[in-house]
């Protein structure tokens, strides 16, 4: 273990009866950092949080919280976490400011500290007006801002976050990745799952590609994105059809590929950096004037889609939906 | 001090959100005070007040039994239906500390439960006699007993009608079998060990014990029956949600 990691898990594994949900999974977390646990539908990531929070025993494996033993003593491992699980798991019957006094009791903390820090927290989560309505009369928006805020009532080292954005609008997502980028500023480790893979790359330092219980990839964001080899791309509007156009284009660049696109577009594509001036050039002598010329970076999706040969159309599709997709 | 916390809120929490509410007060004085008046008028035809002190220790066995058993099942499984229950086994509380916490809330409803009979018959009787250190003794063991059986339940439940189901499948045959109605030396000679397999048969006896004076068994012997059921049952809880619960 380097002496930044706070999370270090290794050959980690579990198994329902005959489904391995778990497949020995190793990885480990740096201190103050976002981590995020990618993967579709039913590929394991609830069973890992659960195995890390203690909600459920591995299999095999051991993981290291903070040089604590969770395996073995997750009861103090727990202490130094905050879990925000995929369901809200609040109390319905009680009123916001109970429910964040009540974790926080749970945490050991006293009255007058638990008190003022839940009334820190609402006005934070901006549920300073909710506070004393019933947890059941929440939107679900809401309903979650209260989860993660009951999550920190204990200011965590480090905090849990099972896909915190599904299910809720596009505003309530963006607020609850500034929350998290701001948390990370104050130095709390953040673990979180997603399949929002757009989400990922905003927020995340490093992630791992999870498929059917096994790790297919971690890494950092570049690093993952460095490693696609997808060479250049850049790609051209102009105020006329690119068709007439190619063959001399590809001419003038060596090396490249060019391909028209509907809407007066193309698209160049070099193993090499390409030259922005000869195109340019030659398509004003043509009487073709460019608007835009935009270097295409190769995203996470491409890489994860690279990598696992699964199609991220699906997750992508529901993104935009909650409006993480650009 | 921070577990005492924890374990306090959680105790704390039962009570106020789920056990003072007047559905569940009105057990415990609803269904003594009908019973009473229907004993008194069946006995008689007109109600007689003497009946009353004979009638107590029942009244109060019945009361700790309503008042405990269906609340920690039903509590339970619908705390488990919503995920809360998740909170208590993610919080840095031991196991043993955190059912500890939720059996108290429950015993310490049941046990006021009892006290409303006891009360209520105080207007008409003279309870001077009354040996109120063995009472409480008792309505506290079988408040525990019956609370743990609850537990035993929401352990074997996943859903709230179950849970509900279940504790009357259990409580019914239990006030017949546990001597309260019919002494137990009335009852068919094979249903007589299962009489004796019911800790509330236990709880009742010392309840007779103290209140009048008579009783089928020691009361040291129901006392000790008694614990040994609430450990077994304690350790048989406590194994149960670590191995079911903890995936
Ligand atoms: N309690 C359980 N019993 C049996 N199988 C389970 C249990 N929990 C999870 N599984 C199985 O383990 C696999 C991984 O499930 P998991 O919930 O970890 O997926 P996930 O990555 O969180 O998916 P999602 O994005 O849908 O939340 C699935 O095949 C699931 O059916
Ligand atoms: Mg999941």
């Amino acid at each position: 273990m380097s002496k930044t990691d706070i999370v270090t898990v290794t050959n980690l594994s579990k198994r329902y009866g005959s489904i391995t949900a778990v497949d020995r999974i190793s990885f480990s977390i740096c201190s103050g950092e976002i981590f995020g646990f990618l993967g579709p539908n039913g590929a394991g990531k609830t069973t890992t949080i659960n195995m890390m929070t203690g909600l459920a025993r591995p299999t095999a494996g051991s993981i290291i919280i903070d040089g604590i033993d969770a395996v073995r003593n997750i009861k103090k491992a727990q202490s130094i976490m905050g879990i925000v699980p995929d369901e809200s798991n609040l109390y319905d019957e009680m009123d916001g400011f109970d429910n964040l006094c009540f974790c926080g009791a749970l945490y050991g903390m006293p009255r007058a500290a638990r008190e003022s820090r839940a009334r820190e927290l609402l006005e934070q989560f901006d549920l300073l007006k909710a506070g004393n309505r019933p947890f059941k009369a929440y939107s679900k928006g809401m309903r979650r801002k209260l989860t993660i805020a009951a999550a920190l009532i204990h200011e965590p080292k480090i905090l849990f976050l099972d896909e915190p954005t599904t299910g809720i609008d596009v505003e309530s997502a963006r607020q609850i990745r500034n929350l998290l980028l701001n948390l990370r500023l104050r130095g709390t480790t953040i673990f979180l799952t997603t399949h929002y893979i757009e989400e990922a790359e905003r927020i995340c330092d490093r992630v791992a590609f999870i498929v059917e219980g096994r790790i297919v990839a971690e890494g950092s964001v570049s690093k993952l994105l460095g490693s696609t080899g997808h060479g250049h791309a850049i790609r051209l509007t102009a105020d006329a059809a690119l068709e007439p156009f190619v063959c001399e284009l590809q001419a003038r660049v060596p090396g490249c590929t060019v391909r028209a696109e509907p809407g007066h577009a193309a698209t160049v594509v070099s193993k090499e950096r390409i030259p922005l001036y000869p195109i340019l050039q030659y398509l004003d002598e043509q009487g073709v004037s460019v608007f835009e010329a935009k270097e295409l970076t190769p995203t996470l999706e491409d890489v994860f889609v690279k990598i696992t040969g699964i199609e991220a159309a699906e997750s992508r599709k529901e993104a935009r939906k909650v409006g993480i997709g650009r | 001090m921070k577990t005492w916390i924890a374990f306090w809120n959680i105790m704390k929490k039962d009570v106020r959100t789920y056990y003072l509410k007047p559905p569940n007060i009105s057990w415990g004085i609803v269904f003594p005070l009908s019973w009473t008046l229907m004993q008194m008028i069946r006995s008689s035809g007109s109600v007689d007040l003497s009946s009353i002190r004979e009638m107590l220790p029942g009244l109060i066995a019945m009361s700790v039994l309503f008042g405990t058993t269906s609340m920690l099942a039903v509590t339970i499984t619908f705390e488990r239906r919503g995920r809360s229950f998740d909170r208590l086994l993610l919080a840095p509380i031991s196991l043993r500390a955190m059912v500890t916490a939720k059996l108290s809330g429950a015993v310490l409803f049941g046990a006021l439960n009892a006290f409303v009979p006891v009360i209520l018959a105080a207007w008409f009787v003279d309870l001077s006699e009354v040996n109120w250190v063995s009472v409480l003794l008792a309505v506290f063991l079988t408040a525990l007993t019956s609370a743990l059986m609850g537990l035993v339940i929401a352990v074997s439940a996943k859903e709230v009608f179950e849970a509900q189901t279940l504790s009357n499948f259990f409580r019914f045959p239990m006030l017949f079998l546990c001597g309260l109605f019919l002494p137990i030396s009335s009852l068919p000679v094979c249903l007589r060990p299962i009489s004796y397999m019911l800790p509330l048969t236990y709880g009742t006896d010392l309840l007779n014990s103290s209140i009048l004076g008579a009783s089928a068994m020691p009361p040291v012997l129901c006392i000790a029956v008694l614990l040994v059921f609430a450990i077994l049952l304690f350790e048989f809880c406590q194994y149960s949600i670590s191995r079911k619960w903890i995936l």
